[in-house]
């Protein structure tokens, strides 16, 4: 056993209608990598903001290097040597990446003067160890959801430091990325760190955790190391109950052809011809910047088409905004919840209902408040959302719970088509589950779904067909029986079957 | 898990805007005995009349996280159209109509340039200021336009000079303006719209929501507003001044800020407008009681916003 790097004991910390945490212990040894894991809203992020000085702790002490501590701030724990990526993106897209890693302490010589190529060549050497072959040069904002992560832990390397955390640092990553990141993580450990790992991904925690930290609605509940646990049990601990059958995938007989895309082509999307039937769930699968997510956006109005047509149940139609696909009953729910998907200062009622003020509302445009509160009351019910409240800012939801509501602004535009881009990004193991059953009523209805997700067992366990997508183009299809993780990965990589 | 129920003290608290004019106007009775009359108050609310109901336009505007910098000029050029179609001897109503379309159109421009000409609110703001107060010197020949001595005129002059049930017309005016503009944006698709907007225009966009429109609705209604507000200055007045208005943008949007409204857009509310406006009422007329000297006013007043702008910006 490695030293003990740091130690939080009996952590208090309440929100105004919330007590986020109740007496939480972690320990973080050199060495060794912590998993922390609990449900969405269990208080994990909240905990590593307390450790980083973001939010003041209300009870409990912290012992870091032998030494009770207190960080006044981010700053401070910085200096001290924690870093933290933390679960939302926190980078200036209009920035490079070097400048975005070394920002606030950029290189400079003896005038003051910036030293451009230092600063590039060690962001270049960073990028180098994580596996990206992107050049520090490149603007941020150009960069896929994925590699901005893989910049953040980046950044997070770049600091000297002893303790490293990692809030679900695998949620936009693709596989490769994955393994490149566990590479990193193994190095780190053999040089001594202390890690902590925050995941919903239990294959993860069992790869390249040593010890696990279980939290459940902000109170302490287990702390032992990963070799002396199943996945089960694991999962007993976090839910409280037991879960069986993750994908409970259902029989539905398939209806007429509802969507089809007739060789259409636009940003990033080369002549694509997709289908989808009433009742049937469509799987797209492929690696991260394979056009999955502008396929998307093309059919949903949202990038404009140049080439190609929608046809909808048979007839041609033209979408040219998102207004548009909404009104012909398509909903989209989008990948990337803080840049498009919700509005963060919004309430939860308000982002809700967002997409569907129209039926919450009377012909003058005059809101209908009590069937609007009815409404979001009973989706926070059914989709079990975390929240003191409707009236509760979305910004200030757990991670997952954020998602949840996202889902269920798609869904109050009771749509006949529904467009799910990674809907299960961040959501605990619980709560996915919860949101497949949710997909399955909606099959049953007759809802056509696309899923987009690059979550594997996911794909495989709840599509009735699969499209693989490569460089823009369809590269393979399935059907579910005939598709497995071996010949999805070949087509996602451009060998066409 | 409680349900986030605030208490009418934390309430209270949060309402720092209140808190201080309610201090405001306590310190200034005390030193003057003569602010906390029935005269001097109704009189206090009618001079704040103006700036308030172009607080309200630029408040939906900030709402959306942009800027209406035309306000004074779009309310110098519709109280030059006002005045010279009343001095025709046209009927009130239709010169009150024109003004108000002219201010909306005139608002709705600066909308279209800044949603579908992709300009920053800032610069195509800037640019309606100047363009609008060229077109107001060149209509009135750099002359004041008198409404004229006629009855037309006279019932004109009700709006800014009337009374009605003892209020003058200007208070009524203002109090129908901020409910309307509560109502909106409390109680309808579009006030709810205009929040999603300047919270996040992507997601907005995204959400399926035509947010060209509601930019140019947003800066149609601050045109609409500065009018109005147009209407009452020229009535009161009995004249249209070619430079009236000048400035009047910096007040606007210090109310705004000073009812705790962000200038990045999505939060603030319209009540808190309506206490900054008052605040800055107060303090000019409390300066005015006191006998300060218009050139030291507004250094006080620049004091006083930058001191309840920090208060703010630490408290959070
Ligand atoms: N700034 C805040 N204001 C109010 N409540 C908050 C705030 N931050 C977090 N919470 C609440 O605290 C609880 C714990 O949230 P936290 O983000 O720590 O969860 P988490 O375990 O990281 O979940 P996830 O897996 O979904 O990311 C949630 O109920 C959340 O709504
Ligand atoms: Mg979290």
């Amino acid at each position: 056993m490695g030293t003990e790097l740091l130690k939080l004991e009996g952590i208090e910390k309440s929100f105004p209608g919330v007590k986020a945490l109740d007496g939480v212990n972690l320990t973080v040894t050199a060495g060794r990598v912590m998993a922390l894991m609990g449900e969405n809203g269990a208080g994990k992020s909240t905990l590593m903001k307390v450790l980083t000085g973001i939010y003041k702790r209300d009870a409990g002490s912290m012992t870091y290097l032998g030494k009770k501590t207190e960080f006044k701030g981010p700053a401070q724990s910085q200096a001290a040597g924690i870093s933290i990526i933390h679960q939302e993106l926190n980078l200036l897209p209009e920035l490079s990446i070097a400048e975005n890693i070394f920002l606030g302490r950029e290189k400079t010589g003896a005038f003051g003067n910036i030293q451009w190529n230092t600063m590039y060549r060690e962001a270049d050497e960073l990028l180098q160890r994580l596996g990206v072959t992107r050049s520090s040069k490149t603007r941020l904002g150009d960069l896929g959801i994925g590699e901005q992560q893989m910049v953040e832990i980046a950044k997070a390397l770049s600091f000297e430091s002893r303790v490293i955390i990692m809030d679900e640092p695998t949620d936009a990553l693709t596989d490769t990325e994955t393994r490149a990141l566990f590479t990193v993580i193994n190095e780190l450990r053999d040089a001594g760190y202390g890690v902590v790992y925050i995941s919903h991904r239990l294959k993860e925690i069992f790869e390249i955790c040593d010890d696990v930290t279980i939290l459940r609605d902000g109170k302490f509940i287990a702390e032992m190391p990963v070799k002396d646990i199943t996945e089960d049990r694991l999962i007993e601990l976090m839910v409280g109950r037991k879960l069986e059958d993750q994908y409970p995938r259902i029989a539905v007989a398939k209806g007429n052809v509802s969507l089809e895309t007739d060789n259409i082509s636009a940003a990033g999307v080369n002549q694509v011809c997709l289908q989808v039937s009433e009742g049937e769930i469509v799987g797209i699968a492929g690696l991260m910047g394979a056009g999955r997510t502008e396929l998307m956006k093309a059919i949903f109005g949202a990038n404009p088409l140049t080439d190609g047509c929608i046809n909808l149940n048979g007839k041609k139609i033209t979408i040219n905004t998102p207004k548009d696909a909404l009104d012909a009953g398509i909903a989209f729910i989008s990948e990337d919840r803080k840049a498009d998907g919700l509005v963060l200062g919004l309430s939860v009622k308000e982002n809700m209902t967002l997409s569907a003020l129209r039926h919450f509302s009377h012909a003058s445009g005059q809101l209908h408040h009590s069937k609007e509160r009815d409404a979001v009351d009973e989706y926070i019910d059914t989709f079990n959302i975390k929240t003191p409240g409707r009236h509760q800012p979305v910004g200030n939801l757990s991670g997952g719970n954020q998602q949840k509501v996202a889902i269920a602004k798609g869904l109050m535009t009771r749509p006949k088509i529904l467009i799910l881009d990674e809907p299960t990004r961040g959501v605990d193991v619980g709560a996915k589950k919860e949101i497949y059953q949710l997909i399955n009523t909606f099959k049953k209805e007759g809802m056509s779904i696309i899923l987009v997700s690059s979550d594997m067992p996911e794909i495989l366990g709840m599509s009735d067909r699969i499209i693989v997508m490569h460089e823009g183009c369809i590269s393979g299809e399935f059907t579910a029986a005939e598709a497995n993780q071996e010949n999805i990965m070949a087509c996602a990589v451009g060998k066409k079957r | 898990m409680t349900t986030a129920k605030k208490t009418l003290t934390t309430r209270l608290i949060e309402q720092k805007t209140l808190i201080a004019l309610i201090i405001m106007v306590i310190v200034v009775s005390l030193l003057n005995p003569n602010f906390f009359t029935t005269g001097n108050i109704l009189n206090t609310l009618r001079q704040t009349a103006v700036n308030a109901i172009i607080a309200v336009g630029m408040t939906m505007v900030i709402l959306t996280a942009g800027i209406d910098l035309s306000v004074g000029s779009i309310l110098a050029l519709c109280g030059a159209i006002s005045a010279s179609l009343i001095a025709s001897e046209l009927p009130v109503f239709i010169a009150v109509t024109a003004a108000l379309a002219a201010g909306a159109i005139v608002g709705g421009f600066s909308g279209i340039v800044i949603a579908k000409g992709k300009v920053q609110a800032f610069i195509a703001t800037l640019v309606s200021m100047t363009l609008v107060r060229g077109l107001t010197l060149v209509y009135t020949d750099g002359r004041p336009i008198s409404t004229g001595f006629t009855d037309v005129a006279d019932s004109f002059a009700f709006i800014g000079t009337g009374h009605m049930l003892g209020i003058p017309v200007p208070i009524w005016i203002m109090a129908f303006t901020f409910l309307a503009a509560w109502y909106l944006l409390n109680h309808t698709r579009l006030g709810r719209y205009i929040y999603a907007l300047g919270g996040n225009e992507a997601a907005t966009r995204l959400s399926g929501i035509n947010v060209d429109r509601i930019k140019i609705a947003v800066y149609s209604m601050c045109g609409l507003l500065s009018a109005l507000a147009g209407l009452i200055v020229t009535s009161r007045l009995s004249s249209a001044q070619p430079t009236a208005g000048a400035g009047y943008e910096l007040d606007a949007i210090a109310a705004v800020v000073l009812g705790g409204t962000s200038l990045m857009g999505g939060k603030g509310t319209i009540i808190g407008t309506l206490l900054g406006a008052l605040i800055i009422g107060v303090l000019n007329n409390a300066l005015n009681l006191l006998d300060v000297s218009s050139y030291y006013q507004m250094i006080a007043k620049a004091l006083v916003i930058l001191l309840a702008v920090l208060i703010d910006t630490k408290s959070k």
